[in-house]
């Protein structure tokens, strides 16, 4: 009781101790600063793991899908090291947290290269950290597989050490998605999108798309994506829609769809959205009961699908998640599975590069990254439980199938399925005239 | 839809908002005018209440198997109490401490807003995760409209509200109620305004100014977390959702006078309805900007605001 009420009085550090005590950590970490880089491989061992730094979303907006983004990638990573790891290396995943925070990216970035020691930077998926993060990647000469989905990579803006050869861009599934929207659900949309970068590519692409086979877009509603209540937005929908177009990402997303349902009520139009609108949320939440008969794009499909080729069980069993699209130990646990395929192939399509660069120490990224640009056709399998791919070397892009899904009886059931040539789109830029 | 419809479902919404937002308020406020504390943390205090409304619905309706209604009438009383122990403990254990010295307090809530937001990702989870609502019919509202064939009532496209959503509204007018008979008419809210209106003489007159403000804060807290679960059916539990309220309580307090509990509640409706309004016709940001300004103009012409008492 005395101790407490000393501190209470007058506080057990004094000022002149802490200021004592900033002071000491100030020169050690001006004396950390100024030390050389620490460089762990110089002779490489044969048998030291190949360094992964995983940029994962742990906490902030983005941190249901990284703790998906998590489990795809140790269990992708697990599985490389029981085929014999790359090059006789095994890999080791060094994640870090990132807050899903442009500002924290960067640092996390420079953590890989010059403190972890790690041999590439992987794993960021939300498009404001991949922008954030990506010019520091370009300046340490560290390749950075990102797994968004936005247009950031194939648009031209970033650099020739990013690369994204595991997912699509929202650019390339829009246009697979314009002619099945147009054709089957309504020549007039409107949209509803978040009013940052991801929208804006979603807002942009489709509407050309739409155009572009003779449809329209009659309404723009951008919703700004702090947002946590929705119902206001939506008296500007026309009342002509004939299809109604949403995406939206964030914590709020199981809101959004609700108010949605209550503000139609039973009258509601054609309704195609993203999955993006209800990753890691269970379609069967109290609420969500007006969408059935609604459609979805999805990166793969959430639920196990009757004629499910083996390479996709496989990825499931893997992964852990069960036919419903939740942890196999969770059911209430919903994964972000249109997404999280991009980190099992991204790691697979690093591990080609590695062997086919014949990468040993971190003075090989250089030929890594010519590696993966020399890359083309990627066929189904294990590997690509999603679909088969085809990647473009000159835009760091990755093209492949689209899903289009209908709610039927709570399950989202496959409807269409679009091919990588559909999503093909001119390119933007050729990152392999830029100097490394 | 048309205007009349669109700006009466506008202030509907923005009706909900200005319901929770003057509970929550009113939780700050009453945590600043009794003791002189800007509690950074109420918005984790809001938080807790929507994390604890989800544990125990869902606990109500996974281990006991009661129906929704049951789970959040429990959670309704549970919930605040559970936040508000909290804060008692929290007052004991940190604020009591510093002396409620008003610097050293900012620090303090600072520092315990970032503590149970992390508690709260570690033990709960960086998901949303929604509370059933106890009912949740959607109630389609009519419209006066005077055509070629005289007066009718017609049923524009999407214009209606839910039951809940009227609920929130009715249930935070009565909790507001209830806080004001027990401010102006119980021996608890007799000695907490003297306390409020010196402390020195309240002391004297054997007041223990130490448990009043103890159990203030712990009021304030439950003031934030019943808010919380009257909102958490509409949005989804999630350790981040505390930011929101804790700046938009800020600049209702501001407004409306620290300590007053009638300019709160009508600050609240100003920066609730116009936020509904104006975001919905112009845009959100909009909203913010004049709320921001607002706050400005207040600060420079009425600092104590509009309804406060000037302190000397």
């Amino acid at each position: 009781m005395t101790e407490v009420k000393k501190t209470a009085a007058g506080g057990a550090i004094s000022r002149r101790t802490a200021l004592k005590g900033l002071a000491a950590a100030g020169a050690t970490g001006a004396g950390l600063g100024a030390m050389p880089g620490f460089v762990p491989y110089i002779q490489a061992q044969s048998s030291a793991p190949i360094k992964v730094g995983f940029q994962v979303h742990r906490t902030g907006i983005g941190a249901a899908y990284g703790r998906w983004y998590d489990r795809t990638t140790l269990a992708a990573a697990d599985l490389i090291n029981e085929m014999g790891g790359i090059n006789g290396r095994p890999v080791e995943i060094v994640a870090e947290d990132d807050g899903t925070d442009p500002k924290r990216g960067a640092e996390v970035v420079e953590k890989f290269a010059s403190q972890l020691g790690c041999d590439v930077g992987f794993g960021t998926l939300f498009s404001h950290v991949v922008m954030g993060s990506a010019p520091r990647a370009g300046e340490l000469k560290l390749p950075y597989f990102v797994v968004s989905e936005g247009h950031h990579v194939a648009s031209g803006a970033l650099n020739r050490w990013t690369i994204q050869p595991g997912i699509c861009d929202v650019k390339s599934q829009v246009l697979a998605m314009a002619p099945f929207v147009s054709k089957n659900l309504g020549k007039k949309a409107t949209m509803i999108f978040p009013d940052y970068a991801f929208g804006h590519d979603h807002r942009d692409f489709f509407t050309a798309a739409m155009e572009a086979q003779g449809a329209e877009v009659i309404k723009h509603i951008a919703i700004p994506p702090t947002e946590t209540s929705y119902s206001k937005y939506f008296p500007q929908i026309p009342r002509e829609t004939e299809v109604l177009y949403h995406v939206m990402v964030g914590p709020g997303v199981l809101t959004f769809v609700k108010e949605l349902g209550e503000f139609f009520g039973p009258s509601h139009p054609p309704i195609f959205g993203f999955l993006d609108s209800l990753e890691a949320v269970d379609l069967n939440s109290p609420g969500l009961e007006f969408l059935d008969g609604t459609y979805f794009w999805e990166g793969m499909p959430r639920y196990l699908q009757s004629d499910a080729p083996d390479p996709v069980k496989f990825y499931r069993d893997r992964v852990g998640v069960d036919d419903n699209g939740a942890s196999a130990s969770d059911p209430k646990d919903v994964s972000t599975f249109a997404h999280m395929f991009g980190c099992w192939e991204t790691l697979f399509v690093m591990k080609k590069g590695m062997e086919a660069a014949g990468y040993q120490t971190t003075a090989d990224r250089q030929k890594l990254i010519e590696a993966v640009e020399a890359m083309e056709e990627m066929p189904f399998g294990d590997e690509h439980p999603q679909g088969r791919k085809v990647f473009n070397g000159k835009t760091h892009q990755v093209f492949g199938p689209q899903y289009i899904s209908k709610v039927e009886g709570g399950k989202l059931v496959v409807q269409a399925e679009t091919t990588a040539e559909d999503s093909f789109y001119p390119d933007e830029v050729d990152y392999t005239t830029q100097s490394f | 839809m048309d205007f009349g419809p669109y700006l009466v479902f506008a202030s509907l919404e923005g009706a909900v908002l200005a319901a929770t937002l003057s509970l929550t308020a009113l939780g700050l406020s009453l945590v600043f005018g009794v003791m002189r504390v800007v509690n950074v943390a109420h918005g984790e205090f809001f938080m807790l209440g929507a994390v604890a409304a989800w544990f125990v619905s869902a606990l109500g309706g996974e281990a006991l198997g009661l129906p929704a209604w049951a789970g959040f009438a429990a959670a309704l009383v549970l919930a605040p109490a559970a936040v508000g122990a909290l804060a008692w403990a929290a007052d004991r254990a940190i604020l009591a401490r510093v002396g409620y010295d008003p610097e050293r307090t900012i620090v303090a809530t600072i520092g315990l807003l970032y503590i149970l937001q992390q508690l709260t990702l570690m033990g709960y989870g960086p998901e949303a995760r929604p509370v059933e609502p106890p009912f949740n019919a959607r109630i389609a509202l009519p419209w006066p409209e005077w055509g070629a064939d005289g007066f009718a009532w017609t049923w524009p496209w999407g214009f209606g509200t839910t039951s809940y959503k009227l609920f929130v509204i009715v249930a935070a007018a009565a909790l507001l109620m209830a806080v004001w008979a027990v401010l102006s008419r119980s021996r608890f809210g007799l000695i907490m305004r003297a306390t409020q209106y010196d402390r020195e003489t309240a002391q004297a007159f054997g007041i223990p100014v130490g448990k009043v403000y103890a159990w203030t804060f712990a009021l304030g807290a439950a003031l934030a977390a019943a808010a919380a679960v009257l909102i958490v059916p509409i949005q989804q539990a999630h350790y981040l959702m505390g930011g929101d309220p804790l700046l938009l309580s800020f600049i209702v307090v501001i407004i409306g006078g620290l300590g007053s509990l009638r300019g709160t509640v009508l600050a609240a409706l100003l920066i609730g309805m116009s936020d509904g309004v104006i975001s919905v016709f112009f845009s959100p940001t909009l909203a913010k900007i004049l709320a921001t300004l607002l706050v400005a103009l207040v600060l420079v012409f009425r600092p104590q605001g509009l309804f406060g008492a000037k302190t000397a």
